[in-house]
């Protein structure tokens, strides 16, 4: 069983880069205190917009565009609900789940007389990084990806750092920290929530046109299933830490690329599908326990 | 005085205090109402520059409305504020700070996680140069912007520090860099001794002290009497959103600061002493109480007895709030007994001790001393509803309250306690904090619990109020109950008690006779061992203070949390 080879990487990072995206979008709006749950939701848009970019304008990267546009869009609802009329995010949140679904499945028989799933001929999904592929280490891991996925990883870096050493990241972090103090000291707190909800949108479409174009070339009603929730948790799990976003996104990776080949080989699919998720259930409480001790070691 | 009135108009009608200084701002004949209540009316305030003003006044006299309007907070329905002779009006507070004011509330407002640094220049902080560079912070340069201040001023400070992990004097600090690094000109400090020890406050006033030498305005906003003579030059007084006193320091007497605060001379309360007291009500051994982790309440033992009130002194979170609990009951005891009226309770119920006659004040009114959505009668009677004459421990009426009784109770102890309430259904949340915190004390005291636990009973109310609950505590001590008194106020502690214990870290530190008691000796023990013999004086306080700062942040038992 070659499970650690390095086919096993590439199937690792295929699967955490939708995740690692939505999770990059949870936690910069976890940094401006506001929670995030409908990353789900705006990810399975970001799919759907993704495939019918495509489909329109005949270019998988019109088809990116248009995920990344129309889901930060489809986020101002989230933004300015939350940040402008204090709205409680997570019930705009749970409404936003419910809408990309209901939506994502109407727009799917209105716009393309179609249900379930949609992959018509000639769809085009984001091209592969095939020049790698001669590279010793890279290519093998890299040759078959596209290039959002070693961009996923560079976006958190820079993001990152420009939280934690730009002007506009210290007052990002102040505003999410202490909304009052922020205010007080000259930052506008609402703009700081709204702008940074629309760019986590943003990201949501990104990671939806990688899932639907990258990782496959269709769309799926309900094809993110549970991604955006894995991110959710990821964003729990790092707790105000992004640069460790790739580890906990990683890891989650890592358990459905396993699922998959546990699958080959002829573990019941059941347990497998089922892997990533009861992983996640587990990582969560064993951090919450951790965090429950750390936080009686420094507060009293 | 013969009257009220005659007393205002004749404080108002004096001339302003002979103190020489050009005027760095000038409210003229300021005045807010909030719907029909008036809030500050025709109120005149000069302020010198280069000089220390006090704004003196109980709660509700005016004194925070007035400042709110002053930092862009309010605007003023009326009158006019100048900033160095030309008129301003502010939209908000950052128009105020770029007219060169700055503001330290009492609730710090500070980014826990970050540094001393990151908190002093955010919203205004040392760039990188170059093109990329002008969107990063210049951690060095905001490093040496904090040191620079911190050493012209006297605030010692570390910028590398996690303001999380500081005490409140050093959160403090942080919160005047806050407003020096903006290059205030004018600095309102509002209420800024009620979380310091003695030792902090007498550093506090030497850097008040060197920033008014050194040319900044500093607005002191208090009702404490004896910080107003130790640091002001002038003092203007407030009552009812009017003036009613203005003075130069150097003249204003203490009783004089008071008439013109309450519009009446206070009888100072003093503890008359007693005979020998009596049985030990109250006897807790060896009691300490762990939050899982390490003891806040460490090895205690004490008694108090009938006809005698014992206090305990402490910067507040010290262990003192955890040993009222352990005794309530509503936390447990790690070690140690307790005994009420000599049977042990160390494992009885809340209930089970309160009706072995135990009774509390505590410290938190509106979370554990009342029910703020409840009536005042409602919140007379709780704890009480069971017993005669609102319920009925036997027969048919078991489980049932008679309203009727519940509302005369009430209707008697506003009477008693001489409670302001529109009726004994207005609802307690929406009465002042001197007239909910008469209510509680009402209700605990009506029962004639043998031992009473008074904490804080006076934190955040006003002077008159004070004196009434200072009253009554004495009352029920002379009636032969044994009271345990926890206060972070020195002077509360020396008007009441018989006996101070002091806590630190969780342990009993000092413990002091009614003779022994001063505010010096007190005050050290509060301070904690290490700073116990140092010195207390204005000028060498730094250091006192530096002790007292890290061996806070050493110690974690010192509540550094941010309860604001």
């Amino acid at each position: 069983m070659h499970v650690f080879e390095l086919g096993f990487v590439a199937a690792v990072l295929l699967a955490a880069t939708p995740i690692l995206y939505a999770a990059l979008a949870g936690a910069i709006s976890a940094q401006v205190g506001v929670f995030n749950i409908a990353l789900e939701g705006q990810m399975l848009w970001g799919a759907f917009a993704a495939v019918a970019g495509s489909y329109y304008t005949g270019s998988a990267w019109g088809g990116v565009l248009t995920a990344l546009v129309s889901t930060a869009l489809f986020s101002v609802v989230l933004a300015i609900g939350a940040a402008r009329w204090h709205a409680d995010p997570i019930i705009i949140a749970i409404g936003t789940n419910l809408l990309a679904i209901g939506l994502t499945g109407f727009l799917l028989r209105v716009l393309f007389d179609t249900s379930g799933s949609f992959s018509p001929r000639g769809l085009q999904g984001l091209p592969k990084m095939a020049f790698l592929a001669d590279v010793p280490v890279i290519g093998p891991i890299f040759a078959g990806q596209t290039a959002l996925v070693p961009l996923a990883f560079v976006l958190i870096v820079a993001v990152g750092l420009w939280l934690k050493r730009s002007a506009g990241g210290l007052r990002l972090r102040g505003v999410g920290e202490h909304p009052d103090a922020a205010a007080a000291l000259g930052a506008n707190v609402a703009s700081y929530q709204t702008w940074v909800t629309i760019v986590g949108g943003a990201l949501c479409g990104i990671a939806g046109a990688q899932l639907a174009l990258g990782n496959v070339t269709v769309f799926t009603e309900n094809m993110t299933a549970g991604r955006g929730w894995i991110a959710v948790a990821a964003v729990m799990l790092v707790a105000g830490r992004p640069l460790w976003l790739p580890v906990a996104c990683l890891g989650f990776g890592a358990a459905e690329a396993l699922g998959f080949r546990l699958q080959g080989i002829g573990a019941p699919q059941q347990l497998t599908d089922a892997a990533p998720y009861a992983i996640t259930l587990l990582v969560l409480v064993a951090t919450r326990i951790r965090f429950a001790k750390r936080a009686s070691l420094t507060t009293t | 005085m013969v009257s009220r009135a005659s007393d205002d108009a004749a404080d108002a009608a004096r001339p302003p205090a002979p103190v020489e200084g050009v005027a760095a701002v000038e409210l003229i004949g300021v005045g807010k109402r909030f719907g029909s209540v008036v809030a500050n009316d025709g109120v005149d305030l000069v302020l010198r520059r280069g000089t220390v003003h006090a704004v003196m006044g109980e709660n509700g006299a005016g004194k925070s409305t007035l400042m709110s309007m002053l930092f862009g907070l309010l605007e003023p329905d009326s009158g006019e504020i100048r900033v160095d002779g030309r008129p301003v009006r502010f939209g908000g507070p950052l128009d105020a700070i770029a007219a060169g004011l700055g503001m330290v509330h009492q609730h710090f407002r500070l980014f826990d996680t970050m540094s001393v640094a990151d908190n002093v220049v955010y919203g205004a902080e040392p760039r990188r140069r170059g093109i990329l560079g002008r969107a990063f912070v210049d951690r060095r340069a905001a490093d040496a912007r904090v040191r620079e201040l911190a050493a012209r001023y006297g605030l010692d400070t570390d910028p590398a520090a996690v303001v999380g992990s500081l005490s409140a004097g050093a959160r403090q600090r942080v919160e005047i860099l806050k407003a020096l690094h903006r290059d205030a000109r004018i600095l309102i400090l509002d209420e800024p001794t009620a979380v310091l020890t003695p030792s902090e406050v007498d550093s506090l006033f030497a850097v008040i002290r060197r920033a008014a030498d050194a040319g900044t305005t500093v607005v002191l906003v208090t009702h404490k009497i004896h910080e107003v003579l130790a640091v002001s030059d002038e003092v203007t007084v407030l009552r009812d959103g009017r003036v009613t006193g203005r003075f130069a320091t150097r003249d204003a007497t203490g009783p004089e600061l008071v008439r013109a605060m309450t519009g009446r001379a206070i009888a100072e309360v003093k503890n008359p002493g007693t005979g020998t007291p009596g049985d030990a009500v109250l006897e807790v051994e060896g009691l300490s109480v762990s939050d899982g982790r390490r003891d806040v309440v460490r090895d205690v033992s004490l008694a108090v007895r009938r006809g005698e009130i014992v206090g305990i002194a402490g910067v507040s979170g010290n262990g003192q709030h955890e040993l009222v609990a352990a005794v309530l009951g509503t936390i447990d005891a790690s070690a140690g007994r307790i005994r009420l009226m000599g049977s042990d309770v160390t494992r009885s119920t809340v209930r089970d001790r309160r009706a072995a006659g135990l009774a509390v004040i505590p410290e938190d009114r509106r979370g554990e001393g009342s029910a703020v959505t409840m009536t005042v009668a409602e919140n007379a009677a709780l704890g009480h509803h069971r017993s005669a004459p609102i319920g009925a421990s036997t027969g048919i009426r078991r489980g049932w309250m008679s309203l009727k009784a519940e509302r005369s109770q009430a209707r008697q102890l506003i009477g008693d306690y001489d409670v302001r309430t529109s009726g004994e259904q207005q609802l307690i949340g929406s009465l002042s904090g001197g007239n909910a915190q008469k209510v509680v004390v009402a209700r605990e005291l009506s029962h004639g619990a043998p031992l009473l636990i008074a904490e804080q009973p006076t934190q955040g109310v006003d002077v008159g109020a004070i004196e009434a609950i200072h009253g009554r505590l004495l009352d029920y001590r002379a009636a032969g109950n044994g009271i345990l008194l926890v206060s972070h106020e020195i002077s509360e502690l020396l008007a009441l008690a018989d006996r101070v214990l002091v806590m630190y870290g969780g342990a009993i530190v000092a413990s002091f006779s009614a003779a022994e008691a001063t505010t010096e000796r007190i005050g050290a023990a509060m301070a904690g061992a290490a700073a116990a013999d140092g010195p207390v004086d204005g000028v060498r306080a730094g250091a006192a203070t530096d002790a007292v700062a890290a061996g806070a942040a050493a110690d974690p038992v010192i509540d550094q949390g941010d309860r604001a």
